[in-house]
């Protein structure tokens, strides 16, 4: 331990005995943490394990019931995050605070304006910008809107926001979610450079990779405790998620060689434009076979949402064709979501709270949505609900869904419990086509193996899955095949056993590498 | 996160209540600014609503017109829209009842009228909802805005129908021909005169049963029957609905005729039972005041039954409270206005603090029992 041998001021953070409790839940319990000045800390836990709870405690947000703060050795009582900020406190959330159609500049400026006339402000910021950009490779355009710019330079954004306040203490929350893996790598490089020049990051991730790659040391949460604190060069993968969770966890699940059968879903030339005139499907070809994993990989926001609701028969299609297990969806023949059910089509949703759930309903009602209008949930008049809850109980014991209370608020399920639920509901319909949608986004990492073993079971029993997930291990360790998705087109596929991350994540950026081209070539179109 | 959960007798019983209670405060308030004694008034209203059978009678009269325009708002809110149109839904359910009334009554015998003129309610106050819906479902314009619109435009079709077709001739009032005696729906104290009860008389009449039934129909639907889940699950999460197959445009058209229909049947209240024949302004703001009633019952039917009989209370309370101290008949409306004030708007002042105070008070009491558990 050398920790004992630092004197209280090379902590640039430091926290003793953090307690919180909202109502009857303890989230954060004695929490002791020591960050040194000049390092980059990572914080892992699995959801609810109290993270975020205590970098709102950090940033003012929260106030603790218990415990001390220190900054550079001082203790300090920070009641907002104005204290926070004049502490040298900064924070990149991850969802970006910027508001769209200013410019970098202006969302930089905006609530650290420097007198009372904006241009003056505005030169100010420019030139402190600049010499930020230049020192850490933190280049943005600053003068145009935000909207139009990638994620990628929104997070710059939002870092140099924190650098122009004064930010000594720099925290990250989840801030790979949306990066393509060359953008993570170039976070990286910034975070280092952020480093040598003494600033101290604290990086909040549940991306074990990500931790061994940029940290120095890492603290590890586990339902609100801080449960070790490990230097990074220590470790590894497994016994970060074994600390995690608190037992031995399977992080790659084993999966034999597939037997691809008929093809039970093909899409031909399918192109979509929204509302506002953007084309979000350009010209998508693909094909599913039976007994075999699709995946589609790429960054949010390429149109692999669009793709899954059109196939869904959520979303019209403008033109193509696609035959779902023998039926045809095309502009002549539309198909709404009830009717592609019926075809024998699954649909687990990428994001259950706009769609897979309604979050008002119980359980038992939550269950049945979708099939709520077959005859064995129904009489005449009346929903059989005594069938309807029996079977939901049935379900929820089968599928180690807690707790098993039929009449609990889907809200009042956790994010783990509330996706097996829907994933219980489209796997026990037993379609023969199963559309996937993030199936473990936000799922604590025991979970995350569960759902991981159904749907490769779901494989092995001849149905034909297409999976889109933005988790690049989860679409390498589950699909038979891999396609890459870029701005509404297929940018190519790729055998599961050529697809190393550096691979994908070239494809991702709609850059095929050459070997890849050739092996394209080779197959018949 | 879970939070400790607050009963249900708190959510329904305590809150609302404390609500009133406020109401009722800020109520007194008015009435010392008016030198009228708070509690003399409070008394004259109680007196005046609930005193005798004849208050009573009217009492209960006004809650069944509440509870079929509040069953218009509530059902229509949670398919998760706003039904401004009851006003005008009802104005036009008169006509329907109206028709069959002055075509029927006299040639077929009381039990043969009253289905129809049951149905034509429903079918007259749902089409004149079926327009707005269907705007709202296949062009998107906005349902608030459209029912709004058509209850001015229901109150100009009903001037120009009294005035020019429906209005006897040689009269000057605007109202059409009065029913024929056979087709009006028997009044409570005929009623119970048959089996021997004897009450004063008031407008209240028989339509109060159908009221309570279709309260109860109304709750059937929305949550034993699969129509009823479609109508919630979109009410609650539209995109979620429509991921299970549920038509949004076809939800939008059902409930609205389906709220159309229900606010309708007050015409059976007021027009078949007590006036007998279709009146200029009928429907006196009884209409929106559903709204209110809705949004006190908390959109459930139980609730729209119990807010009602408050609001029936109010309405007959105060204007009781007009002929004894001659105060300004509006007295009532703003009675309305602070119940609305305080139970609707200012919901979150009383539940807050109360289930605070509930929670802290279960929680000493767990601690206590815990330590005494640790002693023994």
């Amino acid at each position: 331990m050398t920790a004992q041998t630092h004197s209280a001021a090379e902590y640039a953070l430091e926290l003793r005995g953090i307690d919180k409790h909202f109502g009857a839940v303890h989230a954060n319990k004695n929490i002791d943490l020591k960050v040194e000045k000049g390092t980059i800390h990572g914080i892992v836990g699995e959801n609810g394990a109290g993270k975020s709870t205590l970098m709102s405690i950090i940033y003012g947000f929260y106030e603790a019931d218990q415990g001390d703060i220190a900054i550079d050795g001082q203790v300090l009582k920070i009641r907002d995050s104005k204290t926070a900020i004049a502490s040298g406190i900064g924070m990149v959330h991850q969802h970006f605070m910027l508001i769209q159609n200013f410019t970098a500049l202006e969302n930089v400026v905006l609530g650290a304006e420097s007198g009372e006339l904006i241009d003056d402000s505005l030169d100010k910021a420019r030139t402190e910008l600049n010499r930020l950009s230049d020192e850490f490779g933190l280049s943005v355009p600053l003068d145009q809107p935000v909207e139009e710019l990638s994620v990628g330079f929104q997070q710059r954004i939002e870092i140099l926001k924190a650098l122009y306040r004064g930010a000594r203490i720099l925290i990250l929350d989840e801030p790979t979610g949306v990066l393509t893996p060359q953008e993570t790598e170039h976070l990286f490089k910034v975070l280092d450079s952020l480093k040598a020049q003494g600033t101290t990051v604290i990086l909040i991730t549940h991306k074990l990779r990500e931790i061994l790659a940029a940290t120095d040391n890492v603290s590890v949460m586990r339902r609100g405790e801080m449960v070790a604190h490990v230097k990074t060069a220590e470790t590894n993968q497994e016994e970060l998620a074994e600390l995690m969770v608190g037992r031995k966890v399977l992080l790659q699940v084993d999966k034999g060689d597939s037997a691809p059968g008929d093809v039970k879903l093909s899409v031909r030339n399918l192109s979509m434009t929204d509302s506002a005139g953007v084309k979000r499907l350009d010209n998508v070809s693909l094909d599913v076979r039976a007994g075999e994993i699709v995946g589609i990989a790429g960054v949010s926001g390429n149109g692999q949402s669009e793709l899954l609701e059109t196939l869904a028969g959520i979303t019209p299609v403008d033109s193509g064709t696609i035959d779902l297990n023998g039926h045809t969806l095309d502009v002549q023949h539309p198909m709404n979501p009830s009717q592609v059910r019926k075809a024998g089509i699954g649909h687990i949703p990428e994001d259950r709270h706009r769609m897979g759930l309604i979050n008002t309903f119980s359980a038992y009602e939550a269950f049945v949505l979708g099939y709520h209008r077959n005859q064995e949930y129904n009489g005449a008049l009346q929903m059989k609900q005594g069938a309807i809850i029996e079977d939901c109980k049935e379900k929820m014991e089968r599928w180690d869904v807690r707790p098993q209370d039929p009449y609990l608020k889907t809200a009042n399920f956790s994010g783990g419990n509330q996706q097996k639920l829907v994933i219980a509901r489209e796997i026990e319909q037993n379609p023969d086509v199963l559309l996937i949608g993030q199936p473990t986004r936000g799922v604590d990492i025991g979970a995350i193996e569960s759902i991981h073993k159904r749907i490769l079971e779901m494989r092995d029993a001849g149905k034909a899955i297409l999976l889109v997930s933005v988790e690049l291990d989860e679409i390498r360790s589950l699909s038979d095949r891999i396609l890459v998705m870029f701005d509404g087109t297929i940018v190519g596929e790729v055998p599961a056993d050529k697809a190393d991350e550096r691979t994908l994540g070239l494809m991702m950026a709609n850059i095929v590498p050459d070997d890849i081209k050739a092996l394209q070539a080779e197959e018949p179109a | 996160m879970s939070q400790h959960r607050i009963p249900a007798w708190i959510t329904v019983g305590v809150i609302p209540l404390a609500n009133v209670a406020m109401a009722a405060l800020a109520a007194a308030l008015v009435f010392w600014y008016l030198n009228i004694n708070p509690l003399d008034a409070l008394q004259a209203m109680v007196y005046g609503a609930f005193g005798s059978s004849y208050g009573w009678g009217y009492t209960l009269y006004y809650m069944t017109s509440y509870i079929f325009t509040g069953l218009a708002v509530a059902v229509v809110f949670q398919a998760g829209m706003f039904n401004i149109g009851g006003e005008g839904q009802a104005y036009i359910g008169a006509l329907g009842v109206g028709l069959v009334c002055l075509g029927l009554g006299g040639h077929v015998p009381f039990i043969v009228l009253l289905p129809i003129s049951i149905i034509a309610a429903f079918v007259f106050g749902g089409l004149w909802a079926l327009i707005p819906a269907w705007l709202q479902a296949k062009r998107g314009s906005h349902i608030v805005i459209t029912t709004i619109m058509f209850n001015f435009i229901a109150a100009s079709l009903m001037n120009y129908l009294l005035i020019n077709f429906m209005k006897p001739a040689g009269t000057m009032s605007v109202e059409s021909a009065v029913f024929d005696p056979s087709s009006w729906i028997p009044k409570m104290h005929e009623a119970l005169a048959l089996i021997g009860i004897s009450i004063d008389r008031s407008p209240l009449n028989l339509s109060m049963f159908w009221a309570l039934f279709v309260a109860f129909a109304v709750w059937f639907f929305l949550w034993r029957t699969r129509w009823g889940y479609e109508v919630r699950a979109m009410g609650s999460n539209a995109s979620g609905a429509q991921y299970g197959g549920i038509s949004i445009p076809g939800t939008v058209i059902m409930i609205m005729i389906i709220g159309g229909g229900l606010a309708g049947f007050m015409a059976l209240n007021v027009v078949q039972g007590e006036a007998h024949q279709i009146k200029l302004n009928l429907v006196n703001q009884m209409g929106f005041t559903g709204i209110a009633v809705a949004l006190m019952g908390r959109n459930h039917p139980f609730g729209i039954v119990i807010a009602s009989l408050l609001f029936g209370f109010l309405t007959q309370g105060g204007s009781e409270l007009q002929f004894e101290y001659s105060v300004d008949a509006r007295i009532v409306v703003v009675l309305q206005g602070l119940v609305i004030l305080f139970s609707g708007a200012l919901q979150n002042m009383m539940k807050h603090p109360i289930e605070r105070l509930y929670l802290r008070v279960t929680s000493n009491r767990r601690k206590a029992s815990e330590e005494l558990a640790a002693e023994a």
